[in-house]
């Protein structure tokens, strides 16, 4: 890879990668509410702020709820905006998480996943991120404190592009990634503040028949917000959609222009494949199961096995058309959720696979693996098991136990 | 849903409104409209100050208040309001 810009190398943990990359990215206003295994990205940037670092306005805020409301009002203005949350702090959130979505305010939020309560966890997984996949949110899981310093960065030039104007959340698996010290390479700050540029705005046309750029602006007033009848709601819903559709193009594009920059490259951007060419077996996850699974891929591949690994970077929105592409040859397909969806057919990244590959005409077996929940840790031997049940399905012509749980006690 | 609403393209992202708040008709909603005695009206415009929609106003050319029926939704506060009884809610 080529490396056009000088970088340092820092030791940080996901968390201080997330407050580091926020610094840079000349943030004006940031609220929040702090909740474990998230509160160290806000007190790394309260501590930036009091040291005089950033001019970034910072409100701490009575909740969750409150917090994101704040981002939605600063990012309505046309600040650029960030905040970070977790588990119940996410779910409290919910209802402005469709609201900021809805009123199109590119809010950006790093989320250090975590498990939902009862019983109460604060460890790792991706329940909490998982029940809010239809809020609108472009969701990007990374694998390493690396990645998450660059997605922050790159979130803020994909949600604020004015075709696209959706807000982002940047998923670091609670603890795993969030509390683990790696070496993280940092761009320069100018180099960074380059990047994300100045926020650009859409037009729009307002009620005294002008059009005008979208922010909140005394001089050219607008309604934001206002009651939407049935003859003209689900035309909203429609352009958001329509923009998800966009993000699929800028999160690439955007992608590209930064690994030019930096040196690194996750995939296309949205799916980062690993040896999955001429792959007869593969595993799909998100976040960081797939550094113990690449290592797992790797011993197989010295053995003789065509194992591969799809690790979706992108889960909103779904890249459809890679998946089909990436996954059509493949046998036999293990898709890994680290959440559950009660009463549902599996998890949900596997409804998503599952549903993607099914027009094709020839089809792999496609299985669900439920693993990690509340935390639980998942050794190499426990994904080498999921690649010979794909072994087993393939020797056999025939699925028997479409979902399991991996590491659960019967 | 008439042909003349727009399509999904043609309309403001973030339902930003194209059309000022006078361009949609609220009056429809009402069951119950205000009338008024002018023989009990002491024109106090206590009515005027307590409409939640600003559809009672003082016209200065007639020294009168006035109801504007087409944005009134009938909730019946400035009957309520009023201190001499001279606003009755009827059925429309």
């Amino acid at each position: 890879m080529m490396k056009s810009v000088e970088q340092k190398t820092l030791a940080l943990n996901g968390n201080e990668a997330v407050a580091y990359a926020v610094k840079q990215s000349d943030v004006d206003v940031v609220a929040a509410y702090p909740i474990t295994p998230q509160t160290i990205i806000v007190e790394r940037f309260s501590e930036y702020v009091a040291n005089g670092e950033v001019e970034t306005a910072f409100v701490c805020t009575e909740s969750e709820h409150s917090a994101l409301t704040a981002c939605l009002a600063a990012s309505l203005t046309g600040a650029r905006t960030f905040t970070a949350s977790a588990s119940a702090g996410l779910a409290l959130m919910h209802e402005m998480l469709f609201v900021t979505s809805g009123c199109r305010a590119p809010v950006v939020m790093a989320i250090a996943n975590r498990a939902l309560s009862a019983p109460i966890n604060i460890h790792g997984d991706q329940s909490d991120t998982m029940a809010q996949r239809d809020s609108g949110w472009i969701q990007i899981y990374a694998e390493n404190a690396q990645e998450v310093y660059d997605s922050i960065i790159q979130a803020f030039r994909i949600a604020e592009h004015p075709d696209v104007l959706l807000p982002a959340m940047v998923c670091l698996d609670g603890f795993q990634l969030s509390h683990s010290v790696e070496n993280v390479n940092v761009l320069p700050d100018e180099v960074v503040k380059k990047f994300v540029g100045v926020r650009q705005y859409p037009m729009v046309l307002t009620h005294e028949g002008k059009m005008v750029p979208l922010k909140l602006d005394p001089e050219n007033p607008m309604t934001m917000g206002p009651l939407a009848f049935p003859n003209y709601y689900f035309e909203f819903k429609r352009q958001q959609e329509e923009a998800m559709k966009v993000a699929l193009r800028v999160i690439r594009e955007v992608h590209d222009e930064y690994a030019k920059i930096s040196g690194r490259s996750y995939g296309d951007g949205l799916l980062d494949s690993y040896f999955l060419e001429d792959a007869e077996i593969a595993i799909v996850c998100l976040g960081s199961t797939a550094g113990t699974v690449k290592t797992v891929v790797d011993e197989l591949r010295a053995e003789g096995i065509k194992a591969g690994l799809l690790r979706m970077r992108t889960f909103r929105p779904l890249p459809v058309d890679g998946i089909k592409k990436v996954l059509g040859h493949v046998k036999a397909v293990a898709v890994m959720d680290k959440s559950m969806s009660f009463g549902g057919f599996g998890g949900a990244v596997f409804h998503e696979v599952r549903h993607a590959l099914y027009d094709l005409d020839k089809k792999p077996f496609v299985v669900n693996y439920i693993y990690g929940l509340g935390g639980r840790d998942t050794s190499p031997m426990q994904i080498r098991g999921i690649y010979n049940d794909l072994q087993e399905i393939l020797a056999k012509g025939r699925v028997e136990t479409p979902v399991k749980y991996v590491g659960l006690r019967e | 849903m008439t042909s003349q609403e727009k399509g999904w393209k043609e309309i403001s992202i973030a339902a930003i409104c194209w059309k000022p708040s006078t361009e949609f008709l609220t009056g429809d909603w009402k069951t119950y409209k205000p009338v008024r005695d002018l023989e009990k009206c002491t024109k106090c415009l206590l009515c005027a100050i307590f409409c939640p929609d600003g559809a009672i106003q003082w016209k200065p050319e007639k020294e009168d208040i006035e109801f504007d029926y087409n944005f009134c939704k009938g909730c019946g506060i400035c009957a309520n309001e009023c201190p001499v009884k001279a606003i009755e809610m009827k059925l429309e």
